[in-house]
């Protein structure tokens, strides 16, 4: 069985936040104006999070781009009353839009923060409209998004080995952030396969989850600073 | 069937509407028509029209929710203790405790709704049924509890209901119909006799389970003070609370507007104001388990919602709130000299206002606060969200004002029933437990 899964080496991430930018054009998320982020509800569906350690002098930010984990034993999905949002077969947690009836029950449990809610009937330049992508839907207002890890890439690469009847290799589905990230500090693939190369680093003694101790074992794993590789 | 001259003044307000009555509900109906358009405007522009933003999903409408439900606890659970202790006191009060219970549940309920994003599709919790969420859980234990207390509320009724048929002078059709036939027969007063002690043991379990549940919707989570076993009794507790508080102020109401100093006597006040008194102690205890554990364990996330009640920015809410649950009520109600219909109600105020700051407390603070330290927010509620709240609470009074206009809200014949046979029941009973009076013991 597949089990979706990726890594970010912090040790090449340079924070520049192309992945954001990536990321919201590939999954239509509209783009936030002043008012909207100052009320603190604007949508991104992974954000470059700061942390922060310690107190100066010896003071130590650290940068963290921060999707939806998709938990291997996500809190999220059990709480939702009507599985709007679940874990499919391959480890995704997805989100049906058109169900969510947007009790913000799963946003409460997760806690990680990272899924968003539609305060408002989402706002498009009207210039932007023609260039969104047709293979995701546009979400109404009232409904819970987050990261789905571009499932509808995954889909299209499954199309695409079909009809070339052949098996999917790995560059048949990678999502947005992973693909444009310029210093390919994020790497994508399945966790089951020994021999690919996220299962691969996920070996590696760098490796770790956030917050580990809450059991919710995520499948987006980071790898620590001071790697020097 | 006829009702004794005596017991007239129990129909008076059903029969008689004063301008007093008209005012007082054109007012109720103004606010409940001001929080409609607030919902108008928070249906049509989404709900950010209130002050919840990332990480705060959750603010005065799940307070609200937990609070309705929880006063719901005074009816039912109230009476139907009360029924199966005998306690013969009772017999007042029974009816208007029924009746918060019913009501009162439609606003719980109402609130869940009004916070859902797409109210819309609220169906889809029957079409796509997921089994492991509480909300589900609360959906259906809320049903249940509503389906049972409404039969519960109904079967007592209906000996009153068949008194107005008999009697009363307007809707004949109407209390016909309900009366479903009463003739006070021997045998049919056996049969409700029967269902009504029936009743009164299905609903506590249920009653137990709403707010347990209730509580699970928080306690389930892995958020840092939610994850709390004792949430289940705690908020159990803080029901039966809030719900007496709540029965105390609607009976003297009751008793000043329509006059039934001589059925809602000082008595009841006193007795209530005991249990009242009961429950402000195990309200402190849970209260005090919940966080002086906190407290001892310190860890850190936890520390910092705890610290953020202590002494931070929801301190003001929290020590208004122990106040509230706890230092005035105990004051009033410890002493057998303001244990009076004044000073009960008093307490039952505080309790009223304290406890629903303790739901705020709990749902608020957790989630400004959540683990990750980016997301950070504060929450007011705004005048929409204000509004909606007013609106809900004058729809609730302006309903429970409406059901005393058409039932009596003194339920007519268990009045007669303890006039006529209770005393030499009791009597005989006392008799039973005591040895060497001869009673029958069995
Ligand atoms: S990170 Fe949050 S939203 Fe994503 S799977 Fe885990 S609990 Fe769910
Ligand atoms: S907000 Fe939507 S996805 Fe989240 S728990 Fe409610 S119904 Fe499920």
């Amino acid at each position: 069985m597949t089990r979706w899964g990726m890594v970010i080496d912090l040790d090449k991430c340079s924070a520049c936040q192309a992945c954001v930018v990536a990321c919201q054009s590939e999954n239509n998320v509209a783009p936030p104006n002043q008012e909207i982020h100052e009320q603190g509800r604007s949508i991104h569906w992974i954000r470059v999070l700061p942390t922060f350690e310690g107190t100066f002098p010896h003071f130590r930010m650290r940068l963290f781009p921060l999707p939806c984990l998709h938990c291997d034993n996500p809190p999220c999905t059990k709480v939702c009353p009507v599985s709007a949002t679940y874990k499919s077969e391959e480890g995704i947690v997805g989100q049906i839009f058109a169900r969510c009836i947007g009790c913000r029950y799963c946003t409460t449990a997760c806690p990680y923060t990272v899924r968003e809610f539609n305060w408002r009937k989402p706002v498009w330049p009207e210039e932007m409209k023609p260039i969104r992508n047709r293979d995701v839907s546009v979400r109404p207002k009232g409904v819970v998004e987050k990261c789905t890890l571009c499932t509808h890439r995954l889909q299209k690469g499954r199309e695409k080995a079909r009809v070339e009847r052949r098996e999917m290799i790995p560059e048949d589905y990678i999502p947005a952030c992973v693909e444009i990230c310029p210093s390919q500090a994020m790497i994508f693939g399945d966790l089951d396969d020994p021999e690919s190369e996220v299962s691969k680093l996920v070996r590696s003694r760098r490796a770790f989850r956030l917050m580990e101790d809450l059991g919710t074992e995520p499948k987006v794993i980071y790898l620590s600073e001071g790697g020097g590789d | 069937m006829k009702v004794s001259e005596q017991d007239r003044i129990l129909l008076k307000p059903v029969e008689q509407t004063t301008k007093r009555f008209w005012i007082t509900a054109g007012i109720l109906f103004s606010i409940w028509f001001i929080g409609f358009l607030a919902y108008l405007k928070q249906f049509y522009g989404g709900l950010g029209v209130t002050g919840l933003s990332r990480p705060t999903y959750w603010g005065i409408y799940i307070t609200n929710f937990v609070f309705f439900i929880g006063i719901s606890h005074a009816g039912t659970l109230i009476s139907a203790i009360l029924r199966i202790s005998q306690a013969e006191w009772r017999r007042a009060i029974t009816r208007s405790a029924e009746v918060i219970t019913v009501m009162v549940l439609l606003f719980g309920v109402g609130n869940i709704l009004i916070d859902l994003g797409r109210p819309d599709r609220m169906l889809n919790v029957l079409k796509h049924p997921h089994f492991t969420s509480p909300l589900l859980w609360d959906v259906t234990s809320i049903t249940c509890y509503l389906t049972a207390s409404t039969i519960y509320l109904y079967l007592p009724l209906i000996p009153d209901i068949a008194r107005l048929r008999d009697h009363g002078t307007k809707w004949k059709g109407f209390y016909r119909l309900l009366a479903l036939g009463w003739q006070e027969t021997p045998r049919q007063k056996k049969i409700l006799e029967r269902l009504i002690s029936i009743m009164a043991i299905v609903v506590i379990p249920i009653a137990v389970s709403v707010h347990t549940v209730v509580s699970y919707v928080f306690s389930m989570t892995i958020q840092p003070m939610w994850h709390s076993a004792i949430f289940g009794p705690y908020f159990v507790v803080g029901a039966i609370f809030s719900g007496i508080a709540a029965l105390m102020i609607a009976m003297a109401i009751i008793r000043k507007v329509y006059h039934l100093e001589e059925y809602l006597k000082e008595i009841h006040f006193n007795y209530l104001g005991i249990l009242l008194l009961v429950m402000a102690l195990l309200w402190f205890y849970f209260t005090f388990c919940e966080y002086l554990t906190v407290f001892y364990g310190s860890e850190p996330l936890e520390m910092q919602i705890f610290m953020s009640k202590i002494t931070g920015p929801y301190a003001l809410y929290f020590w208004t709130m122990v106040a509230c649950c706890f230092v005035i009520p105990f004051v009033i109600l410890a002493n057998r000299r303001t244990r009076t219909v004044k000073g009960t109600v008093i307490a039952s105020i505080a309790v009223t206002i304290g406890m629903w700051l303790e739901r705020f407390t709990i749902v608020v603070p957790s989630l400004v606060n959540p683990r990750l330290p980016y997301a950070r927010g504060t929450y007011y509620p705004t005048l929409t969200e204000l509004a909606i709240t007013a609106g809900c609470f004058a729809a609730f009074i302006l309903l429970y004002m409406t059901f005393t206009k058409i039932f009596p809200i003194v339920s007519i014949w268990e009045i007669e029933e303890g006039r006529e046979s209770s005393l030499r029941e009791v009597h005989e009973r006392v008799k039973g437990y005591l040895p060497g009076m001869g009673g029958k013991s069995e």
